[in-house]
């Protein structure tokens, strides 16, 4: 146990917040047949990676900062954003989020810290330097979380960002999320580092910055590896670059369909492309959430009985989201042409 | 002729090139990653190859491929995609022809799907044709029917320049009559489909359809429209569209784009240019709203153009 293992009852947090994230995700999954075209376009699920982002935010503070991409359902429920307005935005209410203007892809909530998430691969990376620099401007030891995944490392944004960040010593920690995959193209396919068996963690040796890769299904790892490096940022020595490995046991979206076509998610593309079940199958096995509930469970950190209570309270609290959500009107049309100008 | 989908005429048109031209490659993210697939079984990887999310490079080494004597078609899946590299796209590829006094060629086709508007909200569903059709040197092509979806790409292929090929998402699965064997849609030569006498409307990509529904409509009332498709818009065949004007004196243009960035927008200016005294009224301009698109359903239909929007506009013109 290192000095950066959180307590037992930050544990359970841990443990509820991923919870949180997998219920809250399953709801999203199950109205594409609950509730036929309530949800539209395209969502992306961070089912796998929950360990991985409730680690790396379990040492967050007011006036820190965090940017994703449209994998992005998980961040706010942990900052504190009301699940029922996330799933009203993924739902294209009036009580979203961000008013169901931006829906699934774009999740926003700046009163939590949550600044913005953006659909384009790699455009997240340079924000979150800029919210950064804003962050070592004002000077009050405040870091930015910068969320993205492997694939997003092979656009020019990555490196010109990481280059800067690195000779500015920008109060920022980028958090890669690799999960082998950039849709159907496994990370040997598209990655020179990865193609010669080297760990993507290796890319920050270019840019001068500490590289760690960690078991992004261990929060705790999770949590010592993004706390030291937030500790770093902090105290003004610069970014790191982590690499979280994780694998997303959801395929990468839910079908792309014109208008009339009903969506649903597909299998993961390890099955529907590669015809490698057994990748998928020794990932489920290794799922995250009840992993770590059995660990906890296991050194006496959560009874069963406590865990069931947890269960089922999120299940409740998840179903009131829906509920909520379902019963939100849509925003009125005008709103439609609101936003475009400060 | 075979009745297919719009998507799968335009990998007919990419097929049909690539068997007879050895120098056709085509590449993108997110294809051919397995050896099922269909391009990689039959050409090869030498010519068909997946590549990272790396749009500058992959555009960028399409640009240099051309230059040494082959014909890259990128695969972007989404225009958007394309906005990361906008220098090799607006000022990179475009440019070598003429700034090497006409040493080198560019022969590239850029594919991208458009217009994605059934929820993907702000940053996937733009309308932007008309951002590349007034980049000297790049043209810009917008198939509305499964026939033209092969033929223009086919055309885009063999053309020795850099081509953006826009199919529009919408479209993806509307079936069509696609002619068998070798299939060229000529460009800069528009598409009448539907003739009339009273009133141009001029659509492109989905709009085309919303124009025909909604002189269909008309004809029910007495107003009898000609619809005209210009399939590609740089070049675009201002000829076609003069000339129904002539005849007609009305004029109705329909976007997808919002307005000031729309491709009507420079048809309007160029029929006020050319045919101001056949106008007996104001030229009307159906568009989507000036706003990005808003995710939720209800409010992403009131911003688009629709073919109730062109019937009110026709009226207009008409009275
Ligand atoms: C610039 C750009 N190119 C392509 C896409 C299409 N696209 C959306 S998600 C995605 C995969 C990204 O993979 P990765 O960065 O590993 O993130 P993951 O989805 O696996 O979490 C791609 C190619 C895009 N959104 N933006
Ligand atoms: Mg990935």
């Amino acid at each position: 146990m290192s000095v950066n293992t959180p307590n037992a009852e930050r544990q359970i947090w841990i443990y509820t917040q991923m919870l949180r994230i997998r219920t809250f995700e399953e709801r999203v999954k199950r109205t594409f047949t609950d509730h036929p075209g309530v949800i539209r376009g395209h969502t992306h699920l961070a089912d796998g990676a929950e360990a991985s982002i409730v680690g790396s935010l379990s040492g967050f503070k007011k006036g820190d900062a965090a940017l994703a991409t449209y994998r992005c359902h998980g961040y706010p429920l942990v900052l504190g954003s009301d699940p029922k307005a996330a799933m009203a935005e993924i739902y294209g209410r009036v009580d979203g989020l961000c008013k169901g203007l931006g829906g699934s892809m774009h999740l926003t909530d700046v009163a939590h810290g949550f600044l913005g998430t953006s659909g384009i691969v790699g455009a997240g990376i340079p924000h979150a330097a800029g919210a950064a620099w804003a962050a070592q401007i004002r000077g009050k030891e405040e870091v930015v979380l910068c969320f993205f995944g492997d694939g997003a490392s092979k656009q020019g944004a990555f490196a010109e960002t990481l280059n800067i960040a690195s000779l500015w010593k920008l109060p920022c920690v980028f958090v890669m999320e690799n999960n082998g995959y950039n849709v159907v193209t496994t990370s040997a396919q598209e990655d020179a580092n990865a193609a010669a068996g080297e760990p993507l963690s290796i890319k920050a040796k270019a840019f001068a910055m500490p590289g760690v890769t960690v078991d992004g299904t261990d929060p705790l790892a999770v949590h010592a590896v993004v706390s030291e490096a937030v500790a770093r940022a902090r105290a003004g020595h610069g970014p790191t670059l982590v690499e979280s490995k994780v694998y997303r046991l959801s395929a990468h979206g839910n079908i792309i369909a014109p208008p009339g076509v009903p969506l649903h998610y597909p299998e993961h593309e390890a099955i529907t492309v590669f015809g490698n079940s057994a990748e998928y199958e020794a990932a489920l096995r290794g799922d995250p959430v009840p992993r770590f509930r059995g660990i906890l469970v296991q050194n006496g950190i959560l009874t069963p009985e406590h865990a069931a209570k947890i269960t089922s309270e999120v299940d409740a609290e998840m179903q009131a989201a829906v509920d909520f959500a379902l019963k939100s009107p849509f925003p009125t049309l005008e709103s439609a042409l609101q936003y475009n100008y400060a | 002729m075979a009745n297919m989908p719009y998507i799968a005429a335009i990998d007919a048109g990419i097929h049909q090139e690539m068997r007879r031209d050895p120098s056709v490659l085509y590449f993108g993210q997110n294809l051919a990653t397995t050896e099922n697939h269909e391009f990689v079984k039959e050409y090869g990887h030498n010519r068909v190859r997946v590549t990272p999310i790396s749009e500058t490079a992959e555009i960028g080494i399409a640009v240099g491929a051309a230059m040494a004597g082959f014909r890259p078609v990128v695969e972007l899946y989404m225009a958007e995609f394309m906005l990361v590299a906008m220098d090799q796209v607006t000022n990179e590829a475009p440019r070598f022809r003429y700034m090497s006094g006409g040493q080198v060629k560019v022969p590239l086709v850029l594919k991208a799907g458009y217009g994605f508007a059934c929820g993907w909200a702000g940053q996937h569903t733009g309308t932007l044709t008309n951002l590349f059709a007034g980049v000297p040197g790049l043209k810009v092509v917008i198939p509305s029917t499964a026939a033209d979806a092969k033929g223009l790409m086919a055309t885009s292929i063999r053309d020795d320049n850099p081509v953006v090929y826009l199919h529009h998402y919408l479209l993806t699965l509307e079936h069509g009559e696609v002619p068998d064997g070798e299939h060229l849609v000529p460009f800069g030569k528009a598409a009448i489909r539907r003739a009339g006498g009273d009133v141009t409307i001029v659509a492109t990509g989905w709009t085309v359809g919303l124009a025909l529904a909604a002189a269909e409509t008309l004809a029910a009332e007495g107003i009898h429209a000609e619809v005209i498709d210009p399939r590609t818009i740089a070049p675009l065949d201002l000829e076609t569209i003069l000339s129904s004007v002539e005849k007609t004196g009305r004029v109705v243009l329909v976007d997808q784009a919002t307005r000031h960035a729309s491709v009507s927008q420079i048809i309007a200016a160029d029929i006020v240019e050319h045919r101001f005294s056949s106008l007996k009224a104001p030229i009307l301009q159906v568009t989507a709203a000036n706003t990005t698109i808003p995710y939720s359903e209800p409010l992403e239909a009131s911003v688009l153009p629709t073919a109730a929007g062109i019937c009110a506009a026709v009226r207009k013109v008409c009275a």
